[in-house]
């Protein structure tokens, strides 16, 4: 079944996020080097109500669903 | 030692923003002056502060992290409309989201249909009908730490359709908020009516899985990727629609029975977006979606996204692509009655190939504030879809059966809002 192998494919990198965990990982972006990732223009989702009403538009005109929003946060913006 | 290290490179770090006149707060700051929240989101002058003291007094300190941030505080009304393939739907959207504290975010959505149809689906077994959607949607995130813990709920209806989902997601910044690692489910239940039949009522319920790895890159570089799988259980078809099959004793050659879909579908969809920030300041965004599910249908899904500031404007311009196999109980024209165990003549079930070029414009207005607003938006955007079916055939120009050329459609998306920051 394809979809168990994304399952698996999933498992492998959360996997490799957990033990990652465990070392020390220097952060390579420093905070003062996110200024351009802090430009509105850089949001993944600048504008939440148009997004999510044009993913309605496509899931009501097409066969396929899902997978095209954020994980949300992220932007190095605090 | 070692903790008034972290406290010296945090002095440092802070400095380093001060020295760059832009400070990340949850918006993007051309000049200190103008960044009302300078001093209390970067830390700035305690960190001097601190650092003074405690060099002359030789102690150790606990650095603070840098924390995660909640959603910005914001409204949108937004006014959209579709037009396509003899339906229009069209109506508001309004969103509002506040911050309650330091730590609770709550947002509301209020969202109409009005669907005015004549579809060709319609037109051909059916009459044309109006009829309105309204959904209420509430949601709230908290945060602690680097974690944020988000639940929501959405109602929809329609006279013969209800849907309502619940949601929880988990999301963890880390490695110094280069990476947010989200995981969400949702649980949705849904009641298919028939407006000419009172007595019938079926159910349905969805199940939705994601996981979601945000992750910086470079300093001009952000991506996503995102896996979620969903299925569904219950009555899946629309109770409306029906199959065609070759039947010799119609005058049309044809007639229709009632669609059968299966009564489980699961669905697995991987996305990757990739968004870069280019020199004279304007971003590109690329994205790629696959799709797989238990009905076969097997869809490549990509876009890449303009974006050009000037002055108080920002341009968009956007092309999409999706390209999708059809399901395994598609057919345009069945042999005979119940010539298999599932059928199903949905066009969006057919192979499919759709086109999409965006363009769109946003105003921003305000920006220097007045009274509790911070700034505002002013947007107009306008799809252009294109979509043609590789399967589904267009009946309603009487040609020989079978022979019908294959259905095509445009469709414009027109979204026009205003946005509000406080």
């Amino acid at each position: 079944m394809k979809w168990q192998r994304f399952v698996r494919v999933v498992l492998i990198l959360a996997a490799f996020v957990a033990v990652s965990g465990c070392s020390n990982v220097e952060p390579w972006v420093k905070p003062y080097e996110r200024d351009r990732l802090a430009d509105p223009i850089m949001a993944l989702d600048m504008n939440p109500v148009a997004s999510a009403y044009i993913y309605h538009v496509y899931e009501a005109r097409e066969g396929a669903r899902g997978g095209e929003g954020t994980a949300g946060g992220g932007c190095g913006c605090n | 030692m070692g903790m008034l290290h972290l406290a010296e490179n945090w002095v440092r770090d802070a400095l380093k923003v001060l020295l760059h006149r832009r400070v990340h707060c949850g918006r993007w700051c051309p000049a200190v002056t103008s960044c009302r929240r300078l001093v209390s989101a970067s830390g700035v002058i305690p960190a001097i502060w601190l650092h003074l003291l405690f060099a002359v007094l030789g102690m150790e300190i606990v650095a603070p992290t840098h924390a995660s941030v909640l959603p910005e505080d914001r409204a949108d009304i937004l006014y959209h409309r579709y037009e396509g393939g003899g339906v229009t739907i069209d109506g508001p959207s309004i969103l509002v989201r506040k911050s309650v504290g330091k730590n609770v975010s709550l947002a509301a959505n209020y969202y109409v249909d009005m669907v005015s149809s004549a579809s060709i689906d319609v037109i051909t077994t059916a009459s044309p009908y109006t009829e309105e959607r309204t959904q209420y949607s509430l949601s709230g995130d908290y945060l602690r730490g680097n974690t944020t813990i988000s639940a929501g709920f959405t109602s929809s209806e329609e006279s013969d359709f209800d849907a309502t989902t619940y949601s929880l997601a988990v999301s963890q910044d880390m490695f110094g908020q280069l990476t947010t690692l989200t995981l969400s489910y949702a649980y949705g239940d849904d009641t298919v009516m028939r407006s000419d039949d009172p007595g019938f009522m079926r159910d349905n319920t969805r199940q939705q899985y994601g996981v979601g790895l945000t992750q910086i890159l470079t300093r001009n570089l952000i991506t996503a990727l995102n896996f979620e799988v969903i299925t569904d259980e219950g009555f899946l078809n629309n109770p409306y629609r029906s199959v065609r099959y070759s039947d010799p004793d119609s005058l049309l050659g044809y007639s229709f029975e009632p669609e059968l879909y299966p009564r489980t579908r699961t669905t697995t969809a991987v996305g990757l977006r990739a968004k870069y920030y280019l020199p004279y300041r304007a971003a590109l965004e690329a994205q790629y979606r696959f799709f797989t599910d238990t009905w076969d249908i097997e869809a490549h899904t990509a876009s890449l996204t303009y974006l050009h500031p000037w002055n108080d404007f920002t341009f968009t311009a956007k092309y999409r692509f999706h390209d999708q196999t059809g399901a395994h109980f598609f057919r345009d024209l069945f042999a005979r009655s119940e010539a298999t165990n599932f059928r199903g003549r949905d066009k969006e079930l057919s192979p499919l190939t759709s086109h999409t070029f965006k363009l769109g414009v946003a105003y921003e207005f305000l920006s220097d504030g007045w009274k509790f607003i911070d700034r505002g938006t002013v947007n107009l955007s306008i799809d252009h879809l294109m979509i043609d079916y590789e399967e589904f055939r267009d009946i309603s120009t009487g040609a020989a059966v079978g022979e019908e050329p294959y259905y095509s459609l445009d469709a414009n998306v027109i979204q026009l809002f205003v946005s509000f920051w406080y």
